[in-house]
């Protein structure tokens, strides 16, 4: 009864309908940036290596290197500045997260690629 | 002036208009039933008593199942008074029904609930004393409160702790009022309120929610 009204009042943030990625996946996510009064889009693109927490507290992890400087961000999946969600090219891992990205350097950060039917290419 | 008798749900997270996340308390609130209308010129005040939650009959006494039958309803559990001004009319009639539309979205409510019971506290739980340093030679007096008088302290009526001295005891389990939380979110259907931030209690304790008393700023959460 107590999570029923809990869910009841969550499930108004959440969102509809989620596009469909998977761990290893090299996906673009656009997000919104709002500066004072103006909005542009970003897009930002690397490697999902992480997809944790449940309901309206669920992340997901986004690595890409730049300038030879691991970066990481990491995006509420439910929030209404996450606009979407486009993997790319799918990517071979065996476990649900790739924390060990963080020791390689090079190209050695790249997975195998597999194919899959999700994603869609460029 | 709004006043409803609730339950506290439980807390979650929604996002808001600017995408921002905000925690909120969900309060299951009414609907109420007005079990008595008091006036100025029968009670010497103006008053309407509004009872919330089924209770199974047998645990309530007789007079209480009498007193709620006059408004020919059932005896319920949790009873408040909500005083009204003196030359206010009454819109009430005993036996009325008042629900979460007695509020509106984006208004600023206070709530009223008991705080959880901490047991007897030391005082820097209770007071936020910073206590005594862990090593450096102190013993046996780490979270003590230190000195808490002298002979002086009064001068003239001889020695003793001044009245009102922070000491260790009871915390909690009070009757504790937040001021000014936004109402995020009401819905009619389920009887719930959203509001933000904390609000004092357990989940499933009884509160009572008003509108606030002074409009003031927004409760930082």
């Amino acid at each position: 009864m107590k999570t029923e009204m809990l869910d009841a009042v969550e499930s108004k943030s959440l969102k509809k309908k989620i596009p469909h990625f998977e761990i290893g996946d090299i996906v673009d996510v656009h997000c919104l940036i709002k500066e004072g009064d103006k909005e542009r889009k970003q897009v930002f693109t690397g490697t999902v290596i992480a997809r944790k927490g449940r309901g309206i507290n669920e992340t997901f992890t986004v690595r890409r290197i730049v300038n030879n400087e691991g970066v990481e961000r990491i995006f509420p999946l439910h929030s209404p500045n996450v606009l979407d969600i486009r993997p790319v090219r799918s990517g071979k891992a065996r476990r649900a997260k790739l924390y060990f990205l963080r020791e390689r350097t090079g190209k050695a950060v790249k997975l195998a690629h597999r194919h899959s039917g999700h994603t869609i290419s460029k | 002036m709004a006043m409803l008798l609730g339950k506290k749900v439980g807390m979650t997270q929604v996002y808001d208009e600017l995408g921002k996340l905000v925690p909120v308390t969900v309060i299951q609130a009414g609907p109420c039933v007005v079990m008595q209308v008091k006036t100025a010129e029968t009670d010497g005040y103006n008053a309407v008593q509004v009872g919330f939650d089924e209770v199974k009959p047998l645990r309530r006494k007789n007079p209480q199942i009498g007193h709620a039958q006059k408004a020919d309803t059932t005896a319920k559990k949790f009873v408040k008074e909500m005083r009204l001004p003196d030359d206010a009319e009454q819109q009430h009639k005993v036996g009325d029904s008042i629900t979460v539309s007695v509020f509106a979205e984006n208004e600023f409510v206070d709530v009223i609930g008991t705080s959880k019971g901490k047991g007897f506290a030391g005082v820097m739980k209770r007071h936020g004393f910073s206590g005594f340093p862990a090593s450096h030679g102190t013993e046996r007096k780490h979270r003590a409160p230190g000195s808490i008088s002298s002979f002086a302290s009064d001068a003239g009526h001889g020695g003793g702790p001044k009245r009102g001295k922070k000491m260790a005891g009871h915390m909690g389990n009070r009757r504790v009022t937040t001021k000014n939380h936004k109402l995020v979110a009401i819905d009619e259907e389920k009887n719930l309120l959203v509001v933000k931030g904390p609000v004092p209690g357990p989940a499933g304790g009884y509160c009572i929610v008003r509108s606030a008393k002074k409009a003031g700023v927004e409760q930082k959460a």
